[in-house]
């Protein structure tokens, strides 16, 4: 599969993705590793792509939605921005209501296939 | 002229901030002394009003494309007039973790 599709179906397939530099568990750089811990702290499964694990991605991702670093956090398939902006959304209460709905939704859905 | 002077000229100019901080962070992390790897900037800008927080990050990442090329991380905290005016202050850039790349 092309790389680009690839991207694609995660994003879409994955109520809430994290592109980003190692693991939750083992982040290999600190702002994937602040992103990740927003995340974990909403209380709901994500998934998540280690870039380092995956050269095509790490070179296609910023083209994909044209935004040039990492980490990448998308919701429902769209891009919510980096960790400067997941961990202000934290902050806000945003991300957490966003995440919440999201997975409600994906669920729903799964249920109803 | 450095990475950190043009990155204060051509955000001065594109979006004649009310507030702006280009600070090098690279010493925080594993690179040479006098590196220019890492940076925060902190901008406030009435050109970001009414605007997400994607589109405010969008707008910088545009204006900074050729030294996004040639830095490592930018981290990047964007504030309308009024927000600055309320917060005043922005928050602390993570500890490296070694990941590099």
């Amino acid at each position: 599969m092309d790389v680009m599709e690839r991207i694609d179906q995660t994003v879409k397939n994955n109520p809430v993705v994290i592109f980003m530099k190692g693991t939750p568990q083992m982040p290999m750089c600190g702002f994937s590793s602040r992103a990740a811990q927003a995340l974990m702290a909403c209380g709901q499964e994500f998934a998540h792509v280690n870039v380092l694990a995956d050269p095509e991605i790490f070179e296609n991702l910023p083209r994909y939605a044209n935004w040039p670093t990492f980490p990448q956090i998308y919701i429902n398939g769209e891009l919510i921005g980096g960790c400067d902006i997941t961990l202000e959304m934290y902050q806000k209460g945003e991300l957490q209501r966003m995440v919440q709905e999201a997975v409600s939704r994906g669920r729903s859905e799964a249920g109803e296939s | 002229m450095s990475i950190q002077a043009t990155i204060e000229r051509k955000l001065q100019s594109a979006l004649e901030p009310v507030h702006l901080e280009v600070i090098n962070e690279s010493h925080m992390h594993n690179v040479p002394p006098g590196s220019e790897s890492h940076f925060k900037v902190v901008v406030a800008s009435k050109a970001f009003e009414g605007q997400p927080l994607v589109a405010r990050h969008r707008r910088v990442n545009e204006i900074l494309a050729e030294e996004l090329q040639q830095i490592h991380a930018l981290a990047l905290h964007t504030y309308t007039f009024d927000e600055w005016q309320e917060q005043g202050f922005a928050p602390q850039s993570p500890p490296c973790h070694g990941g590099g790349g």
